[in-house]
């Protein structure tokens, strides 16, 4: 039983950072742009977090940090996508490049110090249960997680200003001759988006692995962007999406460390899956989530009514209004 | 009831609900309105007539507050008022439908609805008014339904319940039928005609003309950004209406052009198509024969089935019957645009960025593009284009037809309308053709450039060439073509001597009575 519970608050803390991240991309993506920035925008957060935490001592510091950082970091593919009308798949790339290399530079002196941890914070009441007593007994980041997903849907599907968001990434054209300010809508949209993937960022170094290590998202903003189109642009789907592409990854290390052998007291067929998937290389494993993506990508893609009510029409598509 | 009769003398030549005072919009050099003045009334359906072009978008759009005018005023109940966005035209009263849909297809009808309203109405509110709307007015709509489910007229109800929401005392419907069956049409008018009767002003965009003697009581009429006329369309003819439309007050052209022809070189025998777009014209019946030498002009107004001629001619669409388009007696009728280009026959389409050329290439390159199948020989060898035969050609196209650019080679987009229009007819002619094809030959040309396009054409029909010019502009037709036919609803009427042919006799085939005219 404690190996289990252990199991799967692990998995929770591999979802989290993915969850944070495709979260705000999903509202980005809503509004019509694609920012593939999201793995440069997620490391800016994650050493804005190390460090501004061990210069303050606080890690709400750092954490706080890391979502101004995010934010700020993605006003510059706002500025360039939105305002000068460059070319979002190019200027999402550079950005994740510049993203890289710029939080390496920051973040050479601290490498291989010892950072801070955000500790757990018990929810009274509900910490002390039975057998889920430990998943209400976690970091604060992984509340906020699922608070922000509730959030967002409500936002989109229950409020005026989230039936904007969604006009706008339909067309961007029929908002902006309805009046609706489409450059305003996606300021927004990209900003809060690179918030998320900041804070993404800062459960990575305050979490995760309280410390700093070069390249330390190691893809995990990629996968945050296979997520949504997993996800068909769905906050729920997101949800489970994250948790499945987290226990994929907690998996993977589970099948590495593990001899088939320990579990020859399961029933037959369930120790037959778990010997022919231990069999199977990492590297397999590791390639799931994106062999998922495309697998949705073609069932999506297939049926044009889904594609329709689902993808943002307006996706990718720049915005010049009219004089 | 009371108020609607209140609504309703207030019309009856009192103050104007809306009047325009010399309003003018510039684009650049361009002057798409030109001291426009043009006033409505409530309780008035009252037609804006014009061809492409005529300033009649621009004019409603500055009305609608999604342009702003260079100079002149805008008077609302006769009183002064700046509009400088739709949702302050909403706010004044005013509605519009739009011709090109302005609705969101992954949303539901009630979203779309509650989209354009600025206050927080619940979306319950919302579907419910709309629902009760809808029913007044005999526009059945399910609020739930996903808007791109819904059909092209189920759309325009959506636009017209949308825009009723807001009880507007001014509604702009921009050519509403253009995209409906007769049945939907008939609905959209009685409704009209009900929202007329509550004491609205319609401001009625269309160019079928039978529409407008049905339902309007004032139009008026619009040429080259400027007002011609205005009239009650109730008490004029269709062949009236239509020589105002295409400028019947500018003289006719003497032709005393010795008339020698060659044989026939192009001949379309029973040519049917049908359209394969649901807003297109299906072709019925076309026969016509251009023998060498001849400029034929095909009159008509626009979206009555020229586009699909050409695109069958051109062989963009091509056809089931091999012998319905024959070039110097061969058939042609299922070859592709390139073998019939290596025919000796040259195309020049309407659309000059997107059709005609691309406008983000250099000229060179769009020479390049459509002569490389029948000019494999001197633009390509072994595969690899030769540069210096394409930049000579292209010198010698600009230096034949006075094309003015920036640079040797510039990028199409950067020639204006009437530079690249010429460069275009350049590239063709210089091909020396045997049998060309345009369609528009000078749509949105400045006069200087329409003039050197002309001369060019019938300079080509002299060196012995056919020539079809497909052209709404009468005055053209009249200057360059030797034989006139008319298209009417995808029909076309025999083709007579332009110098049997009058303006009233053309505004009547116009109108579709072939019979009438002959």
């Amino acid at each position: 039983m404690e190996v289990w519970v252990s199991i799967l608050l692990s998995i929770c803390a591999a979802s989290t950072p993915l969850l944070l991240a495709a979260t705000g991309e999903l509202v980005v993506e809503r509004s019509g742009v694609l920012n593939l920035g999201v793995e440069g925008m997620m490391i800016i957060g994650a050493v804005t977090a190390f460090s501004v935490a061990q210069a303050s001592g606080s890690v709400y510091g750092g954490a706080g940090a890391a979502i101004f950082a995010g934010a700020a970091f993605s006003l510059l593919f706002a500025f360039l996508t939105l305002t000068l009308v460059a070319n979002q798949v190019a200027t999402g790339l550079a950005l994740t490049i510049l993203g890289l290399g710029l939080s390496g530079m920051i973040g050479e002196s601290f490498v291989g110090l010892p950072g801070l941890k955000l500790d757990a914070v018990a929810i009274p009441g509900l910490s002390g249960l039975p057998v889920v007593g430990p998943f209400f007994n976690q970091d604060p980041l992984f509340y906020t997680s699922i608070v922000l997903v509730v959030a967002v849907a409500w936002f989109l599907f229950q409020t005026k200003a989230g039936l904007t968001l969604r006009a706008v990434g339909d067309s961007h054209d029929s908002a902006h001759a309805l009046g609706i300010n489409v450059i305003a809508v996606r300021y927004f949209a990209i900003m809060f988006g690179g918030a998320c993937a900041g804070l993404a960022g800062a459960y990575l170094s305050l979490v995760v692995v309280p410390q700093w290590t070069e390249g330390m998202t190691a893809g995990r903003g990629w996968i945050a962007l296979a997520l949504v189109v997993f996800a068909s642009w769905r906050p729920w789907r997101v949800l489970l999406g994250a948790y499945l592409f987290g226990a994929i990854t907690i998996a993977q290390f589970h099948a590495q460390a593990t001899d088939a052998s320990e579990f020859s007291h399961l029933p037959q067929w369930l120790f037959a899956i778990i010997a022919w998937a231990t069999s199977l290389p990492a590297q397999f494993l590791t390639s799931l989530p994106y062999l998922a993506t495309i697998v949705v990508l073609v069932l999506i893609a297939g049926n044009r009514r889904l594609t329709m009510i689902n993808t943002p029409a307006s996706l990718g598509k720049s915005f010049v209004p009219d004089r | 009831m009371s108020d609607t009769a209140v609504k309703k003398s207030e019309g009856e030549g009192g103050l104007p609900l809306l009047e325009t005072r010399s309003i003018t919009k510039m684009f650049g050099g361009f002057k798409a309105n030109d001291a426009v003045d043009f006033a409505i009334r409530a309780g008035e359906i009252h037609a804006l007539l014009g061809e492409n072009g005529a300033g009649k978008s621009t004019l409603v759009k500055m009305i609608f507050g999604s342009l702003q005018p260079s100079a002149g005023q805008i008077a609302w109940r006769g009183k002064p008022v700046e509009i400088r966005s739709p949702s302050e035209a909403r706010a004044l009263g005013i509605g519009m439908v739009f011709q090109h849909f302005s609705l969101f297809e992954a949303l539901s009808v009630a979203e779309n609805i509650a989209l354009s309203f600025e206050d927080k109405l619940s979306r319950r509110t919302v579907a419910e008014n709309a629902r009760k709307l809808s029913q007044d007015y005999g526009l059945p709509l399910d609020p739930d339904a996903i808007v791109g489910d819904l059909s092209v007229g189920e759309r325009q109800r959506v636009e017209i319940i949308r825009c009723l929401m807001q009880d507007p005392q001014l509604i702009i419907l921009d050519e509403p039928t253009s995209v409906l069956t007769p049945q939907e049409a008939d609905t959209l008018f009685e409704t009209l005609i009900r929202l007329r009767d509550e004491g609205r002003a319609i401001l009625y965009i269309s160019h079928r003309l039978e529409e407008v003697q049905r339902l309007c009581s004032a139009a008026t009429i619009m040429r080259r950004g400027v007002v011609v006329d205005a009239c009650d369309p109730r008490k004029e003819t269709a062949a009236s209406l239509a020589s105002k439309m295409v400028g019947a007050d500018i003289d006719s052209v003497e032709r005393t052009k010795a008339l020698k022809f060659g044989g026939a070189a192009l001949e379309l025998k029973n040519l049917s198509a049908q359209s394969t777009s649901p807003f297109g014209i299906s072709l019925k019946d076309i026969s016509l024969t251009v023998l060498a030498g001849e400029v034929v002009g095909i009159a008509g107004i626009a979206g009555n089935g020229q586009a699909e001629l050409f695109a069958a001619l051109s062989g963009e669409e091509p056809q089931t019957h091999a012998s319905s388009i024959v070039f110097f007696g061969e058939p042609v009728g299922r070859l592709s645009i390139s073998s019939r280009r290596q025919r000796g026959v040259g195309f020049v389409p309407e659309e000059r960025h997107g059709h005609a050329a691309v406008s983000a290439l250099r000229l060179s390159q769009n020479l390049l593009l459509s002569r490389h199948a029948s000019d494999s020989d001197q633009f390509l060898s072994a595969g690899v284009v030769a540069s210096d035969a394409l930049a000579t050609t292209t010198a010698r196209i600009c230096e034949a037809m006075d094309v003015r650019k920036s640079g040797d080679d510039p990028v199409a987009a950067s020639l204006s309308g009437g530079n690249l229009q010429k460069f275009i007819m350049g590239r063709e002619i210089d091909r020396d053709p045997k049998i060309l094809i345009v369609n528009q030959p000078t749509w949105g040309v400045d006069a200087g450039a329409a003039a050197a396009i002309r001369q060019a054409l019938i300079d080509l029909a002299a060196s012995g060439s056919a020539v079809v010019a497909i052209s709404q502009d009468l005055d053209e037709i009249f200057e360059i073509a030797d034989s006139i036919a008319v298209m009417a609803d995808g029909r076309l009427s025999n083709a007579r001597p332009a110098s049997d042919m009058t303006r009233e006799t053309i505004g009547l085939m116009m109108s579709g009575q072939f019979e009438a005219a002959a």
